[in-house]
């Protein structure tokens, strides 16, 4: 059901100047950092854990929660992950573009929380009118008196940086994104500890919170988190941003009622996905991103939530889905998922660096037609020493989550489509249709 | 090949001062050396070094694991062609294949006169608008063949100039504002 639920992050999107201080201003901007700096910090953090925000990142792990976990210390930071890679999701580069302010005015709503004195906005660096943009938001905001040493005259202080990346999928990871902003090579740290909170920058105590996640702070605070946590349903409260691809008419972002509105909403409402492209049947959709595994028209009618999403075996993600028609040739895209994660294996973890090699030189013969029939069996093997068991959520052999998402799309494609492999390697050649050229419309 | 201006070495010691730990200003110098050279030369990778802390290996390390960061010249332009999932299913290889022909190189080649690098991108977050062209990190989309040549030729001939600075060049919005909350901690550097 699409309900009439009101954007929450996208609410300035229909204005052109959107990312302007100006039209923030005029839209209600700073007005939630105002009230918040004159609650306690813990009153903030109260309101935030009433909201039952969830994280947007990825993991979906509770955002107040997370904040409770941090070591007390006399330094404490703020990193805000703007580092978004994972595959077919594109809704914090449309938040970082179009509503810089947003992102920069619940980072410091926050570091007032948690009492961080600096914090830091780590922006994918491929977005470079991103950058441009937060780092113009960053400069307004200290002009504004948001930032610096006397928010608002409210005697907390509080300093931001616009860090960018340089090119590394795994920088999403947020020990390896610590590491980055570190100015090491992005390589993700052995656990324990789990969470930053404990040792994290410079081996303080360091909270990193998705770009999404902040972007929904301001409203939370002037509406309270009760308002927020009335949206959705159970643990899945609130709107959220997902970002829709591949065959459909209508691909783009679409700020949705969790959990209420349902795949097939998403994908076939004539104001949201359209339907199939050109008419087509449905084959296959990927609910989080490609880390996610695959479903099918039998799971259309799920809720857009977590736990539903979750015990379905499989993961909402980072909000992005992706829908593959019957003209789409299932093994081409194991195969594509699968080398992407070979070129952004980190290296350390011999599972995931030699794994991911093996998967995409294998499914990459099948798709040209020099495929052996034990092929399909050898790529389980190698997911299996990946991930043993192939169950969902994964097991472990590595350092961090790369590696166990690998098998992911194998396992789905390979399990539902076993004998359109089977058709490659008997007919030495792909037997769909290269893919059509959208054109631009 | 040369190392920072006068005029970035001060820009560099403004970004160094913005962070708690020397080290962490590498990838944004990295950045301003790419905007200054077009990519990393070796005189650039010392200076960041001297700057960071580090030794100049260590740059280079670091830098090697990043897409982004060039450590060999590269033409004024790069294009880059994604074709992860979302644009694949609306034919990216098709344009990427048609680029290279029209091109005249191949993925990862310069062409002779310098103006164009071709590279095959991973997702770069612009799946609506599929397939998506970034050149020198500006977004293109969706281009198809015919858009591959249009995009190409503008870019050659200068009509996107003000759109699309040379390569390196990422962020041309300047911080302007020192750390302020953090006055009372300055000079105490690890």
């Amino acid at each position: 059901m699409i309900t009439g639920a009101k954007p929450i992050v996208t609410a300035r999107m229909d204005h052109e100047d959107s990312y302007t201080i100006e039209r923030y201003l005029a839209t209600g901007g700073y007005e939630g950092l105002r009230k918040a700096l004159g609650m306690t910090p813990e009153a903030v953090h109260e309101e935030v854990n009433q909201a039952s925000l969830l994280g947007r990142g990825g993991a979906g792990f509770p955002a107040g929660r997370k904040w409770s976990m941090l070591r007390p210390a006399p330094t404490t930071y703020l990193v805000v992950n703007g580092d978004e890679s994972e595959p077919a999701t594109f809704k914090d580069h449309l938040l970082i573009e179009r509503d810089p302010h947003q992102i920069v005015e619940g980072s410091i709503i926050a570091a007032y929380a948690i009492g961080a004195r600096q914090a830091f906005i780590f922006c994918r660096g491929e977005f470079a009118l991103g950058l441009e943009r937060l780092t113009r938001a960053v400069e307004d905001a200290y002009e504004h008196g948001a930032l610096g040493e006397n928010i608002f005259g409210s005697g907390f202080g509080l300093d931001l940086v616009v860090h960018p990346g340089a090119g590394a999928y795994i920088c999403g990871e947020e020990t390896a994104l610590i590491e980055s902003l570190e100015g090491k090579r992005g390589f993700p740290r052995i656990k324990p500890p789990y969470f930053p909170a404990a040792i994290g920058l410079y081996g303080e105590p360091t909270v990193v919170n998705n770009v999404e996640t902040m972007s929904n702070l301001p409203w939370i605070v002037l509406h309270g988190g009760a308002a927020f946590a009335a949206l959705g349903e159970g643990s899945s409260a609130g709107t959220r941003l997902f970002a829709l691809s591949g065959r459909v008419e209508r691909p783009g972002w679409y700020e949705l009622e969790m959990s209420k509105t349902t795949f097939r909403d998403l994908i076939y409402d004539p104001s949201l996905g359209g339907g199939i492209r050109n008419g087509n049947e449905l084959k296959a959709f990927i609910p989080g991103g490609v880390s996610a595994p695959w479903f099918f028209p039998e799971h259309l009618d799920m809720g857009l939530d977590q736990d539903a999403v979750g015990k379905a075996g499989s993961m909402l993600g980072s909000g992005s889905i992706v829908v593959m028609d019957d003209k789409t040739c299932v093994v081409r895209a194991a195969w594509r998922i699968s080398r992407f994660f070979h070129r952004e294996s980190c290296g350390q973890c011999t599972p995931c660096r030699e794994g991911a090699g093996w998967v995409d030189k294998v499914l990459r013969r099948i798709e040209d037609g020099f495929g052996r029939e034990e092929d399909v069996d050898l790529l389980l093997d190698a997911c299996d020493n990946i991930a043993p068991g192939l169950s969902w959520p994964p097991k472990q052999t590595t350092i961090c989550v790369l590696g166990p998402s690998i098998p992911s799309s194998i396992v789905s494609a390979v399990d539902r489509f076993r004998d359109e492999f089977l058709v490659h390697v008997k007919d030495g050649a792909c037997p769909f249709p290269p893919d059509e050229v959208r054109h631009a419309g | 090949m040369s190392g920072l201006t006068p005029e970035n070495l001060h820009k560099a010691e403004t970004i160094v001062a913005l962070y708690p730990e020397r080290r962490s200003a590498l990838i944004p110098l990295c950045h301003l050396a790419q905007a200054q050279e077009g990519y990393l030369t070796e005189e650039c990778m010392e200076d960041v070094a001297l700057l960071c802390g580090v030794s100049a290996a260590e740059v280079r390390g670091t830098a090697s694991f990043y897409d982004m960061l060039h450590t060999e010249p590269v033409g004024r332009y790069v294009v880059a062609v994604c074709t992860n999932i979302a644009c694949m299913l609306a034919g990216a290889y098709s344009v990427l294949t048609h680029a290279e022909e029209h091109l005249g190189i191949r993925v990862g080649q310069t062409t002779h006169d310098g103006l164009f690098t071709l590279e095959e991108a991973e997702c770069l977050a612009g799946c609506d608008k599929a397939v998506c062209v970034q050149v020198n990190h500006r977004f293109f989309g969706p281009v198809d063949r015919e858009g591959f040549d249009r995009l190409t030729g503008d870019l050659a001939s200068g009509r996107l100039d003000d759109e699309v600075p040379h390569h390196g060049v990422l962020n041309r919005v300047e911080r302007t504002h020192e750390l302020e909350a953090h006055r009372e901690s300055e000079g105490a550097e690890r």
